[in-house]
């Protein structure tokens, strides 16, 4: 085999004194060939991320720092090197891209003048050339109308426009490495299988090496060549991506592949005839600009949610999936009336929600209670977990010790200790933290759940717990529950029937397996064929 | 508390500030002890220098001490500072708040009313609502509550508007909570931090008025202050110095030691910047 492009060999980051462990990362050694993509997975404080860094010498100095290890690129070592040669080396030998395109871009400067810049910090030439090899690489990602992309600011460009843009810029100058630190996270399906495909025809191209960063296992399957797994700082298990993925050694990579939600539709289930939540024509829409005092038309609308009509079972699940901005929270929170729809009905338990006042309402809202998104967000940092669960019993009139007790017998069913009773938020992680957003809403004993993406911001092994958690509190309290999400692997484990959102319509609606299996529109064949890993048959 | 204080400590300047702050709270507090007589008392000759005729600041042009109307004063700005602080606070806070909280027509309202009060020059302003209310502890600090409000009102909507959309406050409404159960339970407490930055400043802009206002002769006749003092002395700057400038000295090493404070606040209150050096 040919010498590697950069070989690291035993390296360490030490942390802050008075971090929880001495090593970010610990003893890492890896290679990464000419061509080859080489994909670091790991869950959240893994070290994956700053082993990456390292490399760029972007470590969060001093407080972060390379302790002992060497890294080898092309005879030289990266961790002793000078700031000037390094700055040399970022850019133009070893580039990389990261997770938000949006803020790793300059907001004030255009996608052209930034591209410009890379040019002249690195070599010389004249201005008309470095204006030819800027459009060149924008359309070498396949931008369209490159001419317009160059003018541009970040914010009027898309995400995934975005992300190439970012794309042009770290091939520029035809860099050896590529480290690409989560780069599609932050991206919708469609969008991420197409950013995944342009990193592989560049690196076949360009003969780059790609040093891929990544938690999701999917996206590994679609793009690694070897497979590296990272756990709390240390390399735990690293081979052929075939053989890591389907012959996994380390117990580790084994739960972590067994916690991965498998696109395989749950088996149908007796459906009810009972309906709990229904909508009509259920629209909404947001205004743009409002003139002075409020007066005036409202400048630019967008229809959030436009023409919905979906009902919800009696001890079913319904999913409702779709990419960002399509509707589908928007949707959740009108059913849950958190906001008011324009027109259209939402019946709860057969009454008509949308024309209640908003005391009224109070009455109803026991029925149906939410599990949000963010596990940060969604607890108020300064009350204590038990005021916080029991807050809503007591707000409907049930008297403090009665709810105390309550909200304990909770913490036991979310399988916390009741010790959590009289902590604060910030002393639990992210998963014990939707746990204590799960009792809360099942505090009120309601009927239906509506669940707003309650897993995305969770590990994977985490969020298989979740899952659990959900469908084994949904089946002991009989309840039903309306699951948003974007990830259409966690839809087809806990769904029995599935709607499909694009640009606030519903375009699809069916029962899981049959919508997974016999897709009926485009769009939902498109989403189908972008999940990643969909190839991969794992054991 | 004890986390706050480890923070709080590690800015010097700021800890030195707390200690001038309390050497001025303790001379305030036992002005009556060191000096026991009425401030106003004409005491001993006049345009006394400092160490003369047994005066350590010197004495006016009329005999008063000095030195017993800087320990004296000290209580009126203190007491003034913080009274009128916290009145404005708490109006600023109910602007604010249901600005931020109902935003549209509400938020429209409020937040032209309290333009209305930005545009007005904020001394000017005050001079006015004491000279109609006729001077005296009371006027005052209405007046500089009443100019100094507005800050705190775009503050405190400004938090509010980010809040109310926190997925926690959601939580609350979806279990019924009432609107001003909300507001004040849930998310005020979240925006304490910035508050008491910006009150801890504003302590030290209600003193700087306070005394411009009694330089000005618009202070509390029957009330000893800094303000009055160097308004007393100003016609004789050349001849008597030490009229002027020990007062004077005495408002800058306050408003100081607050504002070092207030520094201090900000970077133990503000979570981005623990990790700053």
């Amino acid at each position: 085999m040919s010498t590697p492009l950069l070989s690291i060999s035993d390296l360490s980051i030490l942390l802050p004194d008075g971090a929880d462990r001495r090593h970010a990362v610990a003893e890492v050694a890896m290679k990464l060939h000419a061509g080859e993509t080489v994909c670091i997975v790991g869950e959240s404080g893994s070290g994956k991320s700053l082993t990456a860094r390292a490399i760029m010498g972007l470590l969060p100095a001093p407080h972060v720092r390379v302790g002992s290890g060497v890294i080898d690129f092309g005879g030289e070592d990266l961790t002793k090197v000078d700031y000037e040669r390094l700055r040399n080396i970022r850019g133009s030998e070893i580039s990389m891209i990261f997770q938000e395109p949006m803020t790793a871009l300059n907001p004030v400067m255009t996608i052209g003048d930034q591209i410009d810049e890379i040019f002249r910090f690195h070599v010389s030439m004249p201005p008309e050339e470095r204006q030819k090899r800027a459009l060149g690489l924008l359309e070498d990602v396949n931008l369209p109308d490159p001419p317009r992309i160059m003018a541009a600011y970040p914010h009027e460009l898309s995400g995934g426009q975005r992300q190439r843009s970012m794309i042009a810029m770290a091939l520029a100058l035809g860099p050896k490495i590529l480290i690409a630190d989560e780069p599609t996270t932050a991206l919708d399906v469609t969008t991420q299988a197409q950013i995944l495909q342009l990193i592989k025809d560049m690196q076949r191209r360009l003969g780059t090496g790609v040093l891929f960063i990544t938690h999701d296992f999917g996206v590994v399957a679609d793009i690694a060549d070897r497979v590296i797994v990272m756990q709390e700082g240390l390399i735990v298990e690293s081979g052929k991506s075939t053989q890591v993925l389907n012959k996994p050694k380390h117990k580790y990579t084994k739960s972590l592949i067994a916690a991965i939600p498998r696109l395989k539709p749950r088996k149908a289930r007796k459906r009810s005839k009972e309906v709990v939540v229904e909508t009509s024509a259920l629209h909404k829409s947001f205004g743009g600009g409002r003139s002075f005092f409020g007066f005036g038309k409202n400048a630019h609308a967008i229809d959030a949610v436009s023409d919905v009509n979906i009902e919800l079972r009696k001890g079913e699940t319904l999913g409702v999936v779709g990419e960002s901005g399509s509707g589908k929270s928007t949707l959740a929170r009108c059913i849950i009336r958190l906001i008011d729809s324009d027109t259209g009905m939402v019946k709860l338990n057969g009454v008509d929600i949308t024309s209640l006042k908003r005391n009224e309402m109070r009455q109803h809202r026991k029925f149906i209670q939410m599990v949000f998104q963010d596990p940060f967000a969604s607890l108020n940092p300064r009350s204590k977990v038990g005021d916080i669960i029991s807050q809503g019993p007591m707000l409907q009139g049930i008297e403090k010790t009665k709810a105390h007790q309550r909200a304990r017998e909770l913490l036991d069913v979310v399988g916390l200790d009741s010790k959590a009773f009289d902590r604060f938020p910030h002393e639990f992680s992210g998963g014990q933290r939707q746990r204590i957003g799960i009792a809360r809403a099942l505090a009120l004993d309601p009927d239906i759940l509506v669940a707003d993406e309650p897993v995305s911001a969770l590990d994977v092994s985490i969020q298989a717990q979740i899952l659990g958690l959900l469908d084994q509190i949904r089946k002991e309290m009989d309840l039903s529950m309306l699951f948003i999400t974007h990830d259409l692997r966690v839809a087809a484990q806990v769904c029995d029937f599935v709607a499909v959102m694009q640009k606030g319509h519903v375009v699809e609606v069916g029962a899981t397996n049959k919508l997974f299996t016999q897709p009926q529109h485009e769009y939902t064949k498109s989403l189908l064929e972008a999940v990643p890993g969909k190839d991969w048959h794992f054991a | 508390m004890a986390e706050f204080w480890t923070r709080y400590r590690r800015n010097r300047a700021a800890v030195l500030g707390l200690g001038i702050l309390f050497t001025i709270l303790f001379m305030a507090a036992t002005a009556h002890l060191f000096y026991p007589e009425d401030p106003f008392r004409l005491v001993g000759r006049p345009l006394s220098g400092p160490f003369e005729n047994g005066f350590l600041l010197g004495s006016d042009s009329l005999g008063r001490d000095v030195a017993s109307g800087i320990v004296h004063g000290a209580k009126t700005s203190l007491l003034i500072g913080l009274i009128a602080t916290l009145v404005s606070i708490f109006i600023g806070i109910f602007f604010g708040a249901f600005a931020g909280y109902f935003g549209g027509r509400v938020d429209d309202l409020l937040m032209r009313i309290t333009e209305i009060f930005q545009t007005i020059p904020s001394f000017i302003f005050a001079i006015l609502l004491v000279a109609i209310m006729k001077p005296s502890i009371f006027s005052i600090v209405i007046a500089i509550a009443v100019v100094s409000w507005p800050g705190v009102a775009r503050l405190v909507r400004g938090e509010f508007l980010s809040l109310k959309n926190r997925e926690f406050v959601q939580a609350c409404h979806t279990i019924g909570m009432s609107d001003l159960r909300v507001m004040l339970r849930e998310i005020l407490p979240n925006c304490l931090s910035p508050i008491i930055v910006i009150g801890s400043l504003m302590v030290a802009t209600a003193i700087l008025i306070e005394s411009g206002l009694a330089f000005l002769g618009l202070g509390d006749p029957n009330i000893m202050s800094w303000g009055f003092q160097i308004g007393a002395g100003r016609t004789m700057l050349r001849s008597a110095w030490w009229v002027c400038t020990f007062p004077g000295i005495a408002i800058l090493i306050t408003v100081l030691a607050i504002n070092l404070i207030g520094e201090g606040l900000n970077d133990a209150l503000n979570p981005r910047l623990k990790e700053r050096q």
